[in-house]
């Protein structure tokens, strides 16, 4: 992945509360096999309606997506992650995220930004009202600093996230540089359990 | 101080812990299909890597299957590559694999346990939410993505953040006619969608102790809904009766050894959860969804809730977007509410139970004129057993269509879809908007109560009819 540092940008106000994995890309877009061009499918069953606010000229510009409690629910699919990205975000901020959205954000550069619930609340009313206001995210200092409304929080970031975002770290050669250990692991696994003949 | 269940399971696996880094777990089990797996696949062949224990995963083509017509080739042009697709790179990759059509074939969380994959005390992932299921026989189970699907096939180990514990306690009995669905469904009432964001949740309890495992595969199936990372139970004389025989179960020379180590895995008396939730089981009526989350959930003799009466506003702006999406007024008896389509499958509930429960509601009934039902068995093996019960024919002469398994209509993936406002009870897992095909309006039940449906037409339980 990518090194993200600073994320510095407009937002869109997506107020509502339990945007499951399903809205955020519809399982049709999940047959594709490929890992790029699910920009398109980001919403798609929404953006249909052309008052939805990801069709609102006024917040094209926008890279961070603000939404309410529960984002990210439900299916796993990492397609999510990517349609999101895909479409040019680089940071989501809600109260609340599902589980494997978030982890699945943090394998890809796309920050989540977990904020109280009346910190989210007062977020989306302000963007609401002014559209052009810009945010800036410090991913090394977990920070957020609204300027122009005179806001500055921080979040919460786990340590060795922080790290993979900044230096943009492959977890997967992390991981094999201990391949020693794995292997060792390995010897100790117990007789009966399953294995299949390859 | 004494060690929960999963902290037993989670401390068996560590590779390796460093302060400040997350823990890396070793996986027992990798259970892939075709949706989340072809990135990953891509992603080892462009770095060069290869999968370390192609011995420890197993593969399924489920999501996109076509349940009817099975020995044709699937019609859909981008459902058919991506399942030769996965068939593909199992082959390069020396991956055991269960195509459509194979006896073994079905939905993934089905067939692990029943092929005898799932044990007490394993690490079990696959790039599938529903993974949670696995945790109904003490083992630790959890969904994934893409990136650590590709993880796992690279190194079949995780990097694992610790998780806080909780306690989801289920006393007392149930009322006759409540089921495993009825109670997970009621916990999501309790707990609402984002109640075990952060934890692991042991399901514990009178009630938890009496389901069997088809039961309790239910129930940890759903935990994933309630955000919990994973969701599981205690291993018990159940759990060992279930496992003893199958394929993938430890034989009869390791049979003793191995029930000594799950013996083991069981919460300390003096271990403290970070979170307790307990309920009654004598309250769990049959549960029904009536919104667009499945923590929107209602007894089934209940009225549609009035938005206003809920507090928090975001909850209240969500009913309020539920209802018109459902087309439903507040205040109106559910019992009242006419459907569709009737769906009695998916990961949840689609095993043998399940049907038998289904079978017994009909049996001697017609399906209600002008509804659409469709039962979609789990597994090539339920499927099998099912008709050598007989059930298919006791679903055929009250009108149900009995099909091929698959994942089916819990997701539409394949070409069991519902149409804009159809209006279904399905015994799946989601009734997030256009879940079941675009529009559509989902109510999440159990079998019993998608059976009475079927006959009646409208919501029903059987004791109703």
């Amino acid at each position: 992945m990518e090194p993200v540092h600073i994320i510095q940008g407009t937002a869109v106000p997506l107020d509502r509360s339990d945007v499951d994995t399903d809205q955020i890309i519809p399982s049709d877009w999940l047959k594709r096999v490929e890992r790029t061009g699910f920009e398109k499918g980001l919403f798609s069953e929404w953006k249909d309606n052309k008052d939805f606010i990801l069709n609102d000229e006024a917040y094209s510009a926008a890279s961070i997506l603000i939404a309410g409690p529960n984002f990210g629910t439900g299916s796993s699919r990492e397609h999510a992650v990517w349609a999101i990205q895909q479409a040019g975000f680089k940071a989501v901020i809600s109260p609340r995220f599902g589980p494997i959205f978030k982890n699945n954000s943090t394998k890809n550069g796309l920050v989540p930004v977990e904020v109280e619930s009346d910190v989210g609340e007062r977020l989306l009313a302000e963007v609401q009202k002014q559209p052009n206001i810009e945010f800036v995210i410090d991913v090394e200092k977990a920070i957020v600093e609204i300027a122009e409304i005179d806001l500055q929080f921080s979040f919460p970031l786990e340590q060795s996230i922080r790290e993979r975002f900044l230096k943009g770290l492959d977890d997967i050669e992390i991981t094999l540089a201990s391949e020693t250990s794995i292997s060792q692991f390995e010897q100790t696994r117990l007789a009966w359990l399953p294995t299949q003949i390859t | 101080m004494g060690k929960t269940l999963s902290q037993k399971i989670w401390d068996n696996h560590i590779v390796q812990s460093r302060e400040g880094e997350p823990d890396l777990l070793y996986i027992d089990l990798h259970l892939i299909h075709e949706v989340t797996s072809p990135q990953a696949f891509d992603g080892i062949r462009m770095s060069g890597r290869s999968v370390r224990r192609p011995d420890l995963t197993i593969s399924t083509e489920d999501h996109n299957v076509p349940t009817i017509n099975i020995h044709e080739p699937i019609a859909d042009e981008t459902s058919l590559k991506q399942v030769e697709t996965l068939r593909t790179n199992t082959k390069e990759f020396g991956i055991t694999h269960y195509p459509m059509g194979h006896p073994n074939q079905g939905i993934v969380h089905v067939i692990g346990p029943e092929l005898g994959l799932t044990h007490p005390g394993m690490t079990v992932v696959c790039g599938d939410s529903h993974t949670s299921t696995h945790g109904a026989f003490g083992s630790l189970a959890f969904g994934i993505g893409t990136s650590e699907v590709e993880h796992v096939l690279a190194t079949q180990t995780l990097q694992q953040p610790r998780q806080e514990t909780m306690a989801i306690t289920v006393n007392g009995e149930l009322p006759q006619g409540s089921s495993a669905k009825d109670v997970v469904l009621a916990v999501l009432g309790a707990i609402g969608t984002g109640g075990g964001i952060g934890a692991i949740a042991e399901f514990r309890g009178s009630v938890i102790e009496n389901l069997t495992m088809e039961g309790r595969m239910t129930v940890c199936n759903m935990s994933i809904e309630f955000g919990a990372k994973a969701g599981l139970i205690a291993p018990d004389e159940t759990t060992f009766e279930y496992l003893r025989g199958r394929e993938n179960a430890p034989s009869e020379e390791f049979w003793e050894a191995a029930v000594n180590e799950w013996e083991k895995l069981y919460t300390d008396p003096d271990a403290i959860f970070d979170r307790e939730v307990t309920l009654n089981g004598s309250d769990i009526l049959p549960q029904i969804t009536w919104g667009t989350n499945p923590g929107q959930v209602i007894p089934v003799n209940g009225v549609i809730p009035n938005p206003a009466n809920f507090d928090d506003p975001a909850e209240r702006e969500a009913a309020v977007r539920a209802l018109e999406y459902m087309g439903l007024q507040a205040g109106t008896p559910i019992s009242d509410v006419p459907v569709d389509t009737v769906f009695i499958g998916s990961c949840t509930n689609s095993r043998i139970e399940d049907l038998r429960d289904a079978a017994e509601v009909i049996q001697g009934r017609r399906v209600a004129e002008g509804i659409r039902t469709l039962v979609v068995p789990g597994s090539g093996v339920i499927k099998k057993q099912a008709e050598e019960e007989g059930l298919d024919e006791i679903f055929k002469a009250s009108g149900f269509d009995w099909r091929e398994p698959g994942c089916s209509m819990c997701l539409a993936m394949n070409p069991d879809k519902l149409d804009p406002r159809e209006r279904s009870a399905s015994t799946s897992n989601r009734n997030f908007e256009g879940r079941q095909g675009r529009g559509g309006r989902t109510h999440l039940v159990s079998p019993r109560v998608a059976a009475a449906t079927a006959i009646a037409g409208r919501f029903s339980t059987p004791e109703d009819l």
